[in-house]
């Protein structure tokens, strides 16, 4: 948090209300700032506007049929929220999973990486007012859509994950196609992301030093993600409480030690990069073979179990608790961005009010995640 | 040729000539003749707001990798009449608790100046619609003038948004016109007139721009300063203001803030030509036609700008305006009086 100066000068303070229909605040989050000419000088966030009631309305659901819930959380990457689901309900029926199934779940995630930091670098470019990075990231992300339509039907909703494997074997083909997209990716659309953005003076002069997040204070309010690792703790997990089959690729966690908007930012891009590296190895490794278990018991254990992966946003877990019937008793979700959104106020806290609008760009949230 | 040469002048001789042949009195002559060059002023305006519209939406489509306009009309040119024809059609909101009469007169107040600003331009050889001996003078009045209807829209609309713009106008406004001004100081002392005939004639042989670098340097980033366009359009600032002082306004009021902002932007673009780039002149083709051409150029490099850079906060706004431009121009004048003195 940021010293208010007080300059002796008799100011009279307003309330701004950014959203719930506001150009930048990604979806209908809402927040009430208090600004003293331009600095900010109070946050007063409000989330529950894209409120479903998913968690309760997934206890009168069997297991599978929850699956669809989880695509409408983060809806920009419903690949991972699926992933984390099923890995949970597998790990409550002790379900092992085809080899394939697990190469697959990888490239896909990753991928599923890559389009988020996509989506983030070019609605952060837009917060800072540079329309046309808002074109370049879509447009990468869209030759990835259309490798998950083929591959799923469906472009934003996938429910591709299913319990014990997946839906649909991918084919040799869409395998060199996302070859060709990673390398694209690694050769041409990064450098162009660095040379359009991050090199920009004006750019560096307006993310340097804004929103710091310290790494005491981001531990404590639970921060995960590429947020955490920017405030410089590395801490990863798919790495540090490795699932699937993480534990046979190579890769780096980007670290910055600074964690302000740029180093979130600049995190971010790293991370494209070693998702790219990690699809590289995976298509290397992948095996032939079946991609579904033959036969799933409907009914798990009575018992409750907590999984978590390393969602592009941060560590998505998901809390189930088991009665022994078909339908969970309780389906819990625990959101990385709802956590981020409680440090929106330590980071925002006499910056000026463009800012927090860069601030709340840097900590990448989407709503249907917040809310649930 | 010699006929599309002096096209323009030639018409104006016309007409002055079959007006004496009918027997008007020298007064109404002259009164015609302003109207006249009034009404060609104007249909530049209209003419230039649309082309330009259409033409930064094709290159804006360029760089970012998409089409623009490709609908109405080949290759979407009646876009922007479509666009401006919905707008006219538009129900003119004047919300609750505005206050009435700024609210409403704003935008018309906004868009005089830069009607205003065309009288001066030379926009060829001996077509300067009132060659003024304070032209720079006048010029540089006319465009400060455009902060006063922003901050009557901003504190009428009754709005936070509205009035968080309108005060960054004025300070960015403020902190903008000086150095415009001093880095047109340098051009004034070399020719030692205010009068944009003269200027352009002093560019016969070598244009300023190679005189005077640095002053055109800091004439084009206060130009864009001045013109409120990205990466200094603080004013309007979408991510956080919505839309600024513009927030309250819809249909034809909002298209004249609109349509006064290309007229900035080509004065801007129309005064660097003249001031640095040689005005009208130019071999083998028409003056007039060098003028565009010359005044298109520097219009892309705005557009180009425009799309390409993200915008800049207020505050570095500011000490970029005062503690780097302001200082710079001042070198800059001081540089040209010693250059001038020794001479």
């Amino acid at each position: 948090m940021k010293e208010v100066v007080d300059q002796g000068i008799k100011t009279q303070e307003i309330e701004v209300n950014f959203g719930p229909h506001h150009p930048s605040t990604h979806g209908v989050f809402r927040m009430v700032l208090t600004l003293d000419g331009e600095n900010v000088r109070k946050v007063n966030p409000h989330v529950g506007y894209l409120h479903r009631g998913i968690e309760k309305l997934a206890e009168k659901r069997t297991y599978a049929q929850c699956v669809p819930f989880t695509d409408r959380l983060d809806y920009i990457c419903s690949m991972t929220n699926n992933l984390a689901y099923v890995q949970t309900v597998e790990q409550l029926l002790d379900l092992e999973v085809p080899t394939r199934a697990e190469y697959i779940r990888v490239i896909v995630s990753e991928l599923q990486r890559i389009i988020n930091h996509c989506v983030f670098w070019a609605t952060f470019g837009n917060d800072l007012g540079s329309q046309t990075a808002l074109m370049y990231g879509f447009r990468d992300r869209e030759m990835i859509l259309d490798v998950f339509e083929e591959l799923t039907g469906s472009r934003m909703t996938y429910s591709y994950m299913r319990i014990g494997g997946v839906a649909k074997d991918i084919s040799d083909e869409q395998l060199k196609e996302i070859e060709r997209i990673v390398d694209y990716m690694l050769d041409e659309a990064l450098p162009e992301y660095h040379n359009l953005i991050t090199g920009n003076e004006i750019f560096q002069a307006r993310t340097k030093d804004i929103g710091i997040l310290k790494p005491e204070t981001a531990i404590d309010y639970g921060v995960t993600g590429p947020n955490l690792r920017a405030s410089g703790v590395e801490y990863d997990v798919r790495k540090d409480q490795s699932y699937g089959i993480y534990d046979k690729f190579d890769f780096d966690v980007p670290t910055r030690d600074k964690g302000d908007t740029y180093s979130r930012y600049i995190v971010r891009l790293e991370e494209i990069e070693q998702s790219c590296l990690i699809i590289k190895q995976a298509l290397n490794m992948i095996p032939e073979g079946k991609v579904q278990v033959k036969r799933v018991p409907k009914r798990p254990p009575d018992g409750s179990t907590y999984s978590s992966i390393e969602s592009p946003k941060g560590e998505l877990g998901f809390y189930l608790v088991s009665d022994g019937s078909k339908r969970p008793y309780r389906f819990r979700v625990r959101p990385p961005t709802f956590i981020h959104l409680m440090a929106l106020e330590e980071m925002m806290i006499g910056e000026k009010v463009a800012d927090a609008i860069v601030i709340l760009g840097s900590i990448d949230i989407v709503l249907g995640e917040v809310d649930r | 040729m010699g006929a599309l040469q002096n096209l323009f002048v030639n018409l104006a001789l016309f007409f002055r000539e079959s007006m004496v042949n009918i027997g008007f009195s020298q007064l109404g002559i002259e009164a015609t003749m302003d109207l006249v060059a009034g009404i060609g002023v104007l249909a530049v305006i209209a003419i230039s707001a649309l082309v330009l519209i259409y033409v930064e939406r094709k290159v804006a489509g360029f760089i970012q990798v998409r089409l623009g306009p490709n609908r109405v009309g080949p290759k979407g040119t009646c876009q922007t009449v479509a666009d401006a024809l919905k707008l006219v059609g538009k129900e003119d909101i004047i919300p609750d608790r505005v206050d009435k009469v700024p609210f409403m007169i704003a935008p018309i107040l906004f868009f005089a100046p830069a009607v205003l600003a065309f009288a001066i331009i030379p926009f060829g050889e001996n077509m300067i619609p009132i060659d003024m001996n304070i032209g720079i003078f006048y010029f540089i009045a006319v465009c400060s003038l455009s902060t006063i209807p922003i901050i009557m829209a901003g504190w009428s609309s009754n709005n936070k948004y509205s009035l968080l713009g309108a005060m960054r106008s004025l300070a960015q406004s403020l902190s903008y016109e000086i150095p415009l001004v001093f880095s047109i100081l340098g051009v004034v002392m070399i020719t030692g007139s205010l009068q944009m005939s003269d200027i352009v004639a002093a560019q016969s042989d070598m244009w300023f721009i190679v005189t005077q670098p640095i002053a055109f340097l800091i004439y084009l980033i206060a130009g864009a300063a001045e013109t409120n366009r990205p990466p200094f359009d603080l004013p309007e600032g979408e991510s956080e203001l919505v839309a600024g002082y513009m927030t309250e306004y819809s249909g034809m009021r909002w298209a004249l803030f609109f349509l006064a902002e290309y007229a900035h932007l080509f004065i801007v673009s129309a005064m660097a030509t003249t001031l640095f780039l040689g005005g009208w002149h130019g071999p083998i083709l028409p003056s007039y036609i060098w003028f565009l051409l010359k005044t298109g150029f520097m219009i892309f490099i705005l557009i180009w700008v425009r799309w390409t850079f993200p915008r800049i906060r207020i505050d570095q706004l500011l000490s970029l305006g005062w503690k780097f431009l302001l200082p710079l121009s001042l070198l800059n004048i001081l540089i040209t009086g010693v250059v001038l003195y020794i001479i």
